[in-house]
């Protein structure tokens, strides 16, 4: 029998600790278990039919930790050929009456992924398919996947699992204290993930006993609609007379677990500490209860790597503005490949207060795919929202979905087949919320009920794809209310039908309404209760927009979703102070030069002061006269010690929003002086020391070419040829990591011969910058700014 | 899978602002940065863990192929531990990364600051556990660290597994994940002994050294 049809009816067991039993046995601290499949196999053999004599429905092969990290090609075959062929003649050997699967375990690889770690998503992907595939190979009846404290790996393994194989997949994960993963996911936002790429069921181990895990489990019974799992540790671990013993012996441990059988946990087992003893005591325990059906949870939910948006009665605000269409410094920006104008949208926007965040980066001229992509990757490092992935293309939309470090939502299809045929399986496989737009071949309906007919149209398509209902959103679309006067009433109208006869959520992208109007801030809001006070659920808008932001807090005040107007107060304040900006005795109002708000770090005086100077002076005579004498002053001062890091940067970041009101004045006020070519080596991922080097120099007018961490020596060499670039700047922060730089100047002196390499960071000396062939080596920022004004000169 | 290692998780001592300025390069008072500190401090307030897994050797038991043999003269035992304020300072950091350099600076001092308090907390509980068996702790020392090679890491991470316990991994370049983290070792002898350390006994001029 499958065990996916098995579960429907009864609760599976699993089996518990095998670690502990193996180092009661002798296996030494720090050896690797996998090994003992091949040269103990006989223990191996007795621990698993240990487990299906206590009556365990479900032994995981004794794989843990067999991944290509760990083990050489041939080992790892070798390994997990060994590790399944035991389990198998485990249970050949076993009397145990029950129903018996051997699953193929799966544990984290051990490696953090990027951005905090270095190993790659897709590497992780391949790596966890590589062990999936030869665990398929030799016989494997199910794929368990635990102990992830990461919610990124968790999806990789998942991903790995569905690509590779048709068994099924069961997925733990181990929470904190907190009732979080290490990287931060909380239960809503896990089982958003999973239950969204397909799990067969979901839940969690080890950590705790099973009193402490209770909260997470039942936040996962509230929210799942696939059967939950619940995998303990026997209890806490603590020394006695020399030994690790743990808190709970088999009966207690089986008396704590009880309850959240009864609660519908359906497969239970143990982890650190439990023996098949505690699995047969788990079994007599809990065999009786009633097994408790599965309810499908009817819930419309994104997640990011942290949480998880509902769409429910409070209205979702997406933000819209990380979009080119109409902005021109953001369109240059992406053909730069400025993706830090990108990260600046995103974070402002999340201060203003909206849920998801919308990323179109649509341009014809620019390659949308890797650009979206980044975009999305970059994004995550730094907001932790759910992202809108907006994208009409395909290739584009794929490779952001798999990418995206939770359930995305995705914008959109539509009722065309050809779209449908294209976003739907992208759905299915990644998971997501899907914005539908109600329009097809014929173009937009005029009236509600067509734009109704499409939904249907395009609700009974998705179920075909088994997608269901709760997973899309429709947008019955904002038509230009000045073109034709009923369109507001239309798409009202729409909204109502959409959210009451069908039963679906709905999203609006408010603004298109007021297109061709003065003031359209008003319509906008206006048009945004109206639909609210229709039943719509999110809107896409502009959080910028002070009315907008008005209508949000007030409506929500006014239907009882701000316990005491809490929020609305705390809102109106908010805008109080922002409209009546009463000048405060600040140290700012001591500065009237732009020179002196830069030697002082006064970024917001700075810009300030630069708007008012450059409306009758020369932008270069503003460079020349303020601001590279006050970075001058300050880089002194820094030098003699007298002016320390942080006021350096101050005055640095003045002095870029300074820059920043040039270039938005002067058609080319871009950089003055040579190409430098930055990275951080190879190896490295932390970049703060580069970051700062580069500030200085694009002050003092270089060409700084950042190309970021944990870049490869090739990469280096390409761009500093492609720029003929005098000057290539490197970092390294470890010992490990310098040698990765010496390549990188062995292979710069080969094919780029006429550039100077200046090196830095912690690890860095004098010495070490002789011994791998550099000729600078620069003790902080200011010196590195020294010596390209210097090279520069000489050019 | 077994858990060999013990885990702990600490409540964090309040912020030493001296020592955050330290590591973010300023001596003496700064007080042009303390808006921005404060800024920062309150951004980073509850983004911190404080989590320590460990074990205790013999020292005849040695899992370990490189232990640095003379700082642990005349010890009886040793313990290794890995700690970490966790993932969130990285986040933060990140974030100004884009927006901010010299917010950036300070949330990275932020986060040095809290990591070495987090190995204060835990050896000074430990010095005070082992004072009750008449034993002493030694100063703490990590892999990189005079004659305790780098490649000490990869053994650490072996035996302790952090990865599961606290959620520390380690990079191909032995770099740690989450970034504000610590392995050590703890020597534990039979009488106190004083040692020179850190600043003391290193002789480069360095942005970082301690004024006395």
């Amino acid at each position: 029998m499958k065990i996916t049809e098995y579960i429907k009816e009864n609760r599976i067991y699993l089996d518990g600790g095998l670690g502990t039993l193996l180092q009661a046995q002798g296996l030494p601290v720090g050896e690797l278990p996998e090994r003992w499949n091949l040269s103990q196999p006989e223990k191996i053999v007795a621990a698993d039919k240990a487990y299906f004599d206590a009556g365990s429905n479900v032994v995981c092969a004794n794989t843990f930790g067999a991944n290509p990290f760990k083990f050489s090609d041939e080992e790892l075959e070798e390994i997990i050929c060994a590790a399944l062929q035991n389990a198998k003649q485990a249970r050949a050997q076993s009397e145990g009456k029950q129903e018996k699967w051997i699953a193929l375990d799966i544990g984290p690889t051990g490696r953090m992924l990027a951005p905090y770690g270095d190993l790659d998503f897709e590497e992780a992907v391949a790596a966890f398919a590589q062990t999936i595939k030869l665990g398929v190979k030799y016989g494997a009846e199910l794929i368990f996947i635990e102990t992830m404290g990461d919610s990124y790996e968790t999806k990789a393994a998942l991903l790995a699992a569905k690509e590779s194989c048709d068994l099924p997949v069961f997925v733990s994960n181990a929470y904190g204290e907190d009732g979080k993963l290490m990287t931060g996911a909380t239960p809503a936002a896990m089982v958003a993930l999973l239950e969204g790429m397909g799990a067969d069921a979901i839940g969690v181990n080890c950590s705790f006993g099973p009193k402490m895990l209770a909260g997470v489990v039942e936040e996962y019974l509230k929210l799942s609609s696939v059967p939950v799992l619940c995998k303990p540790n026997a209890g806490l671990p603590k020394i006695e007379n020399g030994a690790t013993v743990y808190g709970l012996n088999a009966e207690e441990f089986a008396e704590e677990v009880a309850p959240l059988a009864q609660k519908g946990v359906r497969i239970l087992g143990g982890c650190c500490g439990t023996s098949p003893s505690y699995i047969k005591a788990l079994v007599k325990e809990t065999e009786a209860l009633p097994v408790l059906p599965i309810e499908k949870k009817i819930r419309t939910c994104v997640s990011s790597y942290t949480h998880a948006v509902e769409f429910g009665n409070a209205p979702v605000l997406i933000g819209e503005r990380i979009n080119p269409t109409g902005k021109k410094a953001f369109k240059e920006a992406l053909r730069a490949g400025d993706i830090e104008y990108i990260l600046k949208e995103g974070i402002a926007q999340q201060e203003k207060g909206v849920h998801i965040l919308d990323v179109n980066v649509g341009l014809p001229e620019i390659d949308e795919k890797e650009t979206l992509v980044n975009a999305v990757c970059r994004l995550q490092e730094v907001v932790d929202l759910p992202l809108q992935i907006d994208t009409s293309n395909i290739e584009a939309m794929e490779a952001a979905l798999r990418r995206y470090n939770g359930k995305a939502m995705v914008n959109s299809v539509n009722g065309k087949q050809e779209s449908m045929a294209t976003v739907f399986p992208l759905v299915k496989k990644y998971g997501g919320v899907v914005v539908a737009l109600t329009l097809d071949e014929n173009g937009i309906p005029e009236n509600a009920e067509g734009r109704v007919e499409i939904a249907k149209k395009i609700l009974a398509k998705a179920r075909e794809y088994g997608i269901e209902k709760k997973d899309i959103v429709f947008d019955p679309l904002a038509l230009t209310v000045s073109a034709d006067s009923s369109a507001g009433k239309e798409t009202l109208a729409a909204v109502r039908e959409i959210k009451c006869g069908l039963g679906c959520h709905t999203s609006l992208g408010v603004s298109n309404v007021s297109f061709g109007l003065p003031k359209r801030d008003i319509v906008n809001a206006a048009f945004f209760t109206l639909a609210l006070g229709q039943g719509l659920s999110a809107a896409i808008m502009n959080p910028y927009s002070v009315e907008m932001m008005k209508t949000y807090y007030a409506y929500r005040a006014l239907t009882g979703l701000d316990e005491n107007c809490g929020e609305y107060v705390a809102f109106a304040q908010r805008v109080a102070l922002e409209t009546n900006i009463a000048p405060v005795q600040t140290a700012e109002n001591d500065v009237n030069t732009l020179g002196g708000a830069i030697a002082k770090g006064l970024k917001e005086k700075a810009g300030v002061l630069t708007r008012e100077l450059i409306k009758n002076k020369a932008a270069l005579q503003i460079v020349q006269e303020e601001i590279v004498p006050a970075l001058d002053l300050v880089g002194a001062g820094f030098e003699r010690k007298t002016v320390y890091l942080p006021q350096l940067l101050m005055s640095a970041e003045a002095a870029k929003a300074a820059f920043e009101v040039i270039k938005e004045n002067t058609p080319c006020g871009g950089a003055t002086k040579c190409a430098f070519v930055l990275a951080t080596v190879k190896g490295d991922i932390h970049d703060i020391g580069k970051n700062i080097v580069k500030l200085l120099l694009e002050n003092y007018g270089f060409a700084v070419c950042d190309l970021g961490k944990d870049v490869p020596k090739e990469r280096i060499v390409e761009k500093t040829v492609e720029l003929h670039a005098p000057l290539v700047g490197l970092s390294a922060l470890m010992t490990t990591t310098v040698p990765a730089m010496e390549e990188t100047i062995r292979a710069l002196r080969k094919q780029a011969p006429w550039c100077k390499v200046v090196v830095g960071g912690a690890v860095l000396t004098q010495e070490y910058a002789d011994k791998i062939g550099a000729d600078k080596y620069a003790k902080d920022a200011m010196e590195t700014v020294r010596f390209a004004e210097e090279i520069n000169e000489r050019l | 899978m077994s858990a060999a290692a013990f885990v702990k998780t600490y409540d964090l001592p309040p912020y030493n602002e001296r020592e955050i300025l330290r590591y973010a390069g300023v001596k003496g008072a700064g007080k042009e940065v303390d808006g921005l500190l404060k800024e920062c401090l309150q951004e980073a307030d509850g983004r911190f863990v404080g989590k320590v897994c460990y074990q205790e050797f013999s020292l005849q038991e040695s899992p370990f192929s490189s232990l640095p043999k003379a700082r642990l003269k005349g010890c009886v035992g040793y313990v290794v531990f890995a700690a970490t304020v966790g993932l969130g300072i990285d986040r933060l950091i990140a974030k100004y990364e884009a927006i901010s350099p010299v917010k950036a600076l300070l949330m990275q001092a932020i986060g040095t600051e809290r990591v070495e308090s987090l190995c204060e907390a835990f050896c000074a509980e430990l010095a005070a556990k082992k004072a009750c068996e008449g034993l002493s702790v030694r100063k703490r020392f990590s892999p990189g660290y005079g004659d305790f090679a780098i490649e000490a890491q990869e053994e650490i991470f072996r035996v302790l597994q952090p990865q599961k316990h606290i959620g520390l991994a380690i990079g191909k370049s032995l770099l740690m994940s989450p970034s504000k983290s610590v392995t050590a070792i703890v020597g534990i002898g039979k009488e106190g002994r004083k040692e020179d350390y850190g600043c003391e006994v290193c002789t480069k001029a360095c942005a970082y050294r301690k004024e006395k």
